[in-house]
């Protein structure tokens, strides 16, 4: 027995290393899906790779392939090193990788079959959606079992965020799962109506607000100040927004539903609490920036911290953005627009691409004892995606409040000025725009994969023994 | 109200969201209570991980203020629009209102104009270039979806050019169709025509029908069930029956394609053409300004 326990990095190790691959893949097939939106001859008559197959394949390797490989290997190693503690239950928190990975294989395999559910963002099967609710049982034993280890009494706030992630999403996924299986590979859901639509964006809002927000300020909070050097700015901020934030957005969902058959009381509660939602929101904003204070001169030598800062700054642009169109007069233009999926990718490369690879070039080089290979190209990588997201996001506002625009306009015999095909043929020049900003995010995404590579490319994985905690307060 | 099966579910919503408000006020006051400001911000005195420590700086003032409007706002909408259950909010606004005022509103304004279109004869209107114009926008608006923008159809959609009615074309059966709709079966007859082998010798009949080249033998087969299973729709020449929406088979026009696969396909698994009616939709008036315009176009037909 050995007395001076180490940290268990091998799980970060692997996490860490496919956040980066199905980063490659996701990215690339969200590329090839713009494409076809700009020309449509690139599907190649061949079922399986229409944009209605791919486009959701897309979407589960972003969210749940990339972004979850990225909150695991990231919550295990601040969990590992805020509690001073090796992480609890081994087997399980290899358990956790290797069925994660299962249910990304399983999900690239059966979407492009055209085996779905036809739920946005839950399209998975239901044999895949029982592997993933063992998966994150286990997860949350590990991870919530580490807590209890813990040798500093204090519980980090990286910490809340990530444990409040791990919970809710387990509601959402077990709740809107629920279906009635008729063959291995297909079920009906447990909802009908509207009652379905309402359950589905309860889930799908809160997809956004505790997979990609909760557990990303998780990231946040530890990797800023590790990186900056810096104290966290405010510990009462982080508590009202933590609670604020975790307590309002389960109540946003129905804004995705607004001037449908949902019921009006819903939609207005829908809308209020995302506008409450705004202020929790950039709570964490300032949290995270103003940890700055004091050493804004880094941002100019440390392309790490800027990819940081930046992230940040996206995720204080989106959320406020969505509060606006959360509003109903605004969302009756933006709705079923291209202008939502601008917002989405300006959260989604934004904040959560963005913050993610920042923290995955502190990890990686860490976790094998090495220096980040170059500075230089975190710098093309910084810049290249930076313009990638630009030319995304303000090809999709131009493009979505066009089309909001056509569809509404009216001639005086009060038919439609637009036929619906116009605003299609409208939209080409913008869909190309934002093809080559998707190409240059994943090019971007490339040479940070290229500079990791070269960073542990002749590496040992090493051991790191836990330090006692500083200060027994 | 129809939402709430019982008065519990209002009481639960209402009272949740009330509380809810409250709760982050609360937590805000919490947070900024008994709070001095001091020159020295000070750490917590936690230490993580070496060197991960929290500084205790108070609430910024446009943060809470930001908190705080959307708060009110949130509070007074609900005064305002639904909300807190059943409660209809001052204003009494609802969707359905604001969607039936908005249509009520148009409808007032371009009424008059559809109205006298109405009571001109479609062999009239076809000679208007105004109301032609309208036809061709309403067109566009609702039927190039599946007809096409240039009204030639698709796979399951009839080109309205031709001069091919499947259900007529006189004027009075082109808005029968649009006010009523029209739905065209066409049975599968797989297991009627005796399988595979049944199914190649009718399909090489339908060739013939259509004068394309045939394998007589097959063919000759196919003529004796045809005579004995399609007469009762397609007609004893196969000129089909605008009457029933069964399609003319010797015209080589070909609704769901016409290539031996395609046909062979419509004969093992039948064909459901759904036309959805358009008169509850549209009104009367539109539906005819519609029909003038589609019959316009399939005049210059060849």
């Amino acid at each position: 027995m050995n007395n001076s326990e180490t940290y268990n990095y091998k799980v970060v190790r692997q996490f860490a290393i496919m956040t980066i691959v199905w980063g490659l893949v996701g990215m690339l097939v969200g590329v090839v899906i713009a494409a076809q939106l700009a020309w449509p001859a690139l599907n190649f008559d061949l079922p399986w790779l229409t944009f209605s197959r791919l486009r959701p394949l897309h979407t589960n390797a972003v969210i749940f392939a990339f972004g979850g490989c990225a909150l695991f290997a990231c919550s295990y190693y601040v969990v590992q090193h805020t509690c001073h503690a090796k992480l609890a239950f081994p087997a399980l928190a290899a358990f956790t990788f290797w069925g994660w990975q299962l249910v990304i294989l399983a999900a690239a395999i059966t979407l492009p079959l055209g085996i779905t559910t036809s739920k946005e963002y839950a399209e998975l099967e239901w044999p895949i959606d029982i592997l993933i609710t063992l998966v994150w049982v286990a997860y949350a034993l590990v991870f919530f079992g580490t807590i209890l280890k813990r040798k500093i009494p204090h519980i980090y706030v990286a910490n809340w965020f990530f444990g409040a992630f791990i919970i809710t999403v387990a509601v959402l996924h077990i709740f809107n799962s629920m279906a009635l299986p008729v063959s291995f590979w297909k079920s009906y859901s447990a909802y009908a109506g509207v009652q379905d639509a309402m359950v589905q964006w309860w889930y799908g809002h809160n997809a956004v607000g505790f997979f990609l927000t909760a557990g990303f300020l998780g990231i946040m909070y530890y990797f800023v100040p590790k990186q900056a050097g810096r104290p966290v700015y405010s510990y009462r901020l982080s508590v009202v927004h933590f609670w604020a934030l975790v307590f309002t957005y389960i109540w946003a969902g129905p804004h995705h539903l607004h001037y449908t058959a949902l019921p009006d009381w819903a939609q207005s509660l829908g809308m209020i609490m995302s506008l409450i939602l705004l202020a929790p929101s950039w709570g964490g904003m300032i949290n995270g920036i103003m940890t700055l204070s004091g050493a804004w001169h880094k941002l100019r030598t440390d392309p790490v911290l800027r990819l940081l800062i930046v992230s940040i700054s996206f995720y204080g642009m989106s959320t406020f953005e969505g509060p606006m169109m959360s509003i109903k007069t605004v969302n009756a233009l933006s709705h079923y627009t291209d202008w939502t999926i601008g917002h989405v990718h300006s959260g989604a490369l934004g904040w959560v691409a963005l913050v993610s690879m920042g923290a995955m070039y502190y990890l990686i080089p860490r976790l094998f004892g090495r220096e980040l290979y170059s500075l230089r190209l975190v710098e093309v990588h910084f810049w290249t995606s930076t313009i990638g997201i630009v030319l995304y996001i303000s090809s999709m506002w131009v493009a979505g409040i066009m089309q909001g625009l056509m569809w509404r306009a009216v001639n005086t015999d009060g038919t439609l000025t637009y036929s619906f095909v116009e605003s299609v043929q409208a939209l080409h020049p913008y869909y190309i725009v934002r093809t080559l900003g998707g190409a240059f995010f994943l090019l971007g995404a490339v040479v940070m994969a290229y500079n990791l590579w070269r960073s542990i490319a002749d590496a040992k994985p090493v051991e790191v023994e836990i330090p006692t905690p500083a200060s027994a307060h | 109200m129809a939402d709430f099966n019982s008065d519990f579910w209002h009481w639960y919503i209402a009272i949740a969201t009330v509380l809810s408000i409250l709760a982050c006020v609360w937590l805000i006051r919490w947070m900024t209570a008994g709070f001095q400001k001091k020159d020295e911000v000070e750490t917590t005195g936690h230490v993580w991980d070496g060197d991960l420590t929290e500084l205790n700086n108070p609430l910024p003032r446009w943060w809470l203020g930001l908190f705080y409007v959307t708060l009110a706002f949130g509070g007074f909408y609900l005064l305002l629009y639904p909300g807190l259950g059943h409660f209809s909010g001052f204003l009494n606004w609802t969707s359905k209102g604001q969607y039936e005022a908005e249509v009520a509103r148009v409808e007032a304004e371009v009424g008059p104009l559809f109205e006298r279109y109405q009571q001109t004869a479609i062999l009239d209107l076809i000679n208007d270039e105004q109301a032609l114009k309208i036809g061709e926008r309403l067109y566009l608006n609702y039927c190039a979806t599946c007809h096409g923008s240039d009204a030639r159809g698709a796979r399951g959609f009839p080109n309205l050019r031709d001069a091919d009615w499947q259900w007529g074309g006189d004027p009075d059966s082109i808005k029968a169709t649009l006010l009523y709709g029209r739905n065209a079966v066409m049975p599968a007859w797989e297991a009627a025509l005796g399988g595979e082998a049944g199914i190649n010798e009718m399909t090489q009949y339908l060739l013939r029908l259509s004068n394309r080249a045939t394998i007589d033998e097959l063919a000759d087969k196919g003529e004796a069930k045809y005579q004995m299973f399609c007469v009762a729709c397609h007609g004893i020449n196969g000129k089909g029956n605008t009457a029933l929406g069964a399609p003319n088979l010797t015209d080589d026009v070909w609704l769901y394609g016409g290539s031996i696969s395609k046909i062979s396909e419509s004969l093992i698994k039948g064909r459901n053409g759904q036309m959805p009616a358009f008169g509850e939709f549209l009104g009367e008036a539109k539906v005819h300004l519609l029909t003038a315009y589609i019959y316009d176009i399939s005049q210059g037909a060849e």
